[in-house]
């Protein structure tokens, strides 16, 4: 078994211990989602017209709940730095934790997506559209979250700040992203959109482990 | 391989803050002269556009802010990249140093951009143009970097993961750059920076240039002044601060 | 005159970008300035600091 299997492996069993912290996401999702037609009392086609940005929103919103569980549990139990000594390359490792964190909080939150779509009357034809360009953003996605978690390790209280940090680099995700569902609910071509959500996926897996590495490193010192 | 001696030289604080000393006063005096002979001429001796009237002449400070918040980026992203690899205490603090005046000039750029929008455009702000929202990003990268700084006690630490914070956003740069060319956008095309030269006429491109120069030798001065501060907060107690506060420093 | 203030009805743009931007500039070597005095002030408060003599206890003699 190679180390990034064995540390997916782990990451996924520690996460399904406490397996009840895995819904907080998808509740948080659900929630956020159904305060936005409450406050604007949209009618049906102005619903279809914010529907889209509220659920690309509300999605990266959700995925940053289950930051601290990325690093700082294994920081404050003195894992992590087990994790540096060991001959694993760090790289190596925090692509492990990060497609853990990808498969845990990112999937379940994507199959979420499509079902409050429908209460959003975005057509039936968009949503393979929609699911396919939240699968191509979420690699990036768990990239930045996994960047701002790395980033903020090394600070007592670093709850507040991860925000600020990661939500504005994840603007192209929302951008591109709700490009290609409004296409798809038009019935245009997306290839545009999905192929740069895809570049930036591409881009976010080879180099940002190296960063988030390098983040921990420093973090824990 | 033998580096010269004012590489060397470049990594010795009290070097450095006396450099400054030096240049600071000509940097300054060039600057403040240059910004006041480029807005007049852009204000008062520069013809109107004959499309966008009166309007055309923030031409001469919204891309030079622009481009100066741009360039204090990457200055404090390589500070920081060099800070970061040969653990220079110096490098990490002109990357502290340009940050805040960075995101002094990308706020200049975004407001007198939108302000320019109105007449041009009819719009002060428009979502999902790519070079206004890159440019946004640019300052909450800025800003990102400043907050993260402020969060930790352990200066040494600070430098360090705000290291890879600023050399990760710099990718943002060349984004902003080429957003024109890559998507439509409702801003024009590159109008100096092309193949074949600018595309203005001179009695428009020497004082826009003239501004360019302007705001560049302004940013240098700020830059300075900030890294003599940084440098003695980092320095403390040493004997050549002692020294500098007996000769009675301004 | 008030031609050139009123920029044929783009006044308010021209000089508000021109103003904004002059008050950033101002404001930036304000700070700056500002910033590398009180650093200065430190500086001079340690060294004055250091001057000041420590109290040596003051060691009886038992006689």
């Amino acid at each position: 078994m190679s180390a990034f299997q064995a540390v997916l492996l782990r990451d996924l069993r520690v996460a399904f211990r406490r397996w009840s912290e895995l819904a907080h996401p998808l509740i948080f999702f659900v929630i956020v989602v159904t305060l936005f037609p409450l406050a604007l009392s949209p009618t049906s086609s102005q619903l279809r017209e914010v529907g889209v940005g509220v659920l690309w929103v509300a999605t990266l919103l959700s995925s940053l709940l289950a930051l601290d569980g990325l690093f700082r549990a294994d920081a404050d139990d003195g894992s992590l730095e087990q994790m540096l000594l060991s001959p694993a390359p760090m790289t190596i490792t925090v692509l492990a934790k990060v497609t853990a964190h990808a498969l845990v909080t990112l999937l379940p939150l994507i199959c979420l997506v499509p079902v409050s779509a429908y209460t959003f009357n975005i057509p039936l034809a968009a949503l393979p559209t929609l699911a396919v360009a939240l699968l191509l953003a979420a690699p990036t996605l768990s990239v930045l979250v996994a960047l701002g978690a790395a980033l903020t390790v090394g600070l007592r209280r670093g709850g507040s700040i991860v925000g600020l940090l990661v939500l504005p680099l994840t603007a192209p995700l929302l951008i591109f992203g709700t490009r290609a569902t409004d296409l798809s609910v038009n019935g245009e071509p997306t290839t545009a959109p999905l192929l740069f959500l895809g570049a930036l996926a591409a881009l976010a897996v080879s180099l940002g482990p190296l960063a988030i590495a390098a983040a921990v490193k420093v973090g824990i010192e | 391989m033998k580096l010269p001696r004012w590489f060397h030289q470049l990594g010795s604080p009290p070097y450095v803050y006396r450099l400054a000393d030096r240049l600071c006063p000509w940097l300054g005096g060039l600057g403040v002269t240059l910004l006041i002979i480029g807005a007049y001429w852009g204000l008062v001796i520069a013809p109107p556009d004959y499309q966008q009237g009166d309007s055309a002449r923030i031409i001469y400070i919204h891309p030079q802010t622009a481009y100066i918040g741009m360039m204090a980026y990457v200055v404090m992203a390589v500070a920081a990249a060099i800070g970061y690899v040969w653990r220079l205490k110096l490098a990490h603090a002109v990357a502290v140093s340009a940050a805040p005046i960075g995101a002094w000039f990308t706020f200049c750029a975004l407001f007198t951009g939108s302000v320019w929008g109105r007449p041009t455009w009819g719009t002060y702000w428009q979502w999902g143009d790519p070079r206004i929202m890159f440019e946004a990003l640019l300052l909450f990268l800025f800003l990102g970097y400043l907050a993260l700084r402020g969060a930790f006690d352990d200066r040494d630490k600070a430098d360090r993961v705000t290291a890879i914070l600023a050399v990760v956003g710099v990718v943002n740069i060349p984004i902003v750059h080429f957003s024109v060319e890559w998507w439509n956008s409702i801003h024009q095309g590159p109008t100096i920076f092309r193949a074949g030269g600018p595309a203005m006429t001179n009695d428009m491109l020497v004082p826009f240039l003239i501004m360019v120069a302007a705001f560049t030798l302004t940013f240098y001065w700020l830059l300075l002044r900030r890294l003599q501060a940084e440098i003695i907060e980092r320095e403390g107690d040493t004997r050549w601060i002692r020294e500098l506060v007996a000769e009675g420093a301004p | 005159m008030t031609e050139f203030f009123l920029m044929n009805g783009h006044g308010a743009y021209v000089w508000s970008a021109y103003g904004i931007t002059l008050v950033v500039l101002i404001l930036n070597a304000w700070l700056a300035r500002a910033k590398h005095r009180s650093a200065l002030q430190r500086a001079r408060e340690l060294a004055a600091q250091a001057e000041v003599p420590r109290k040596q206890p003051t060691v009886k003699r038992l006689q």
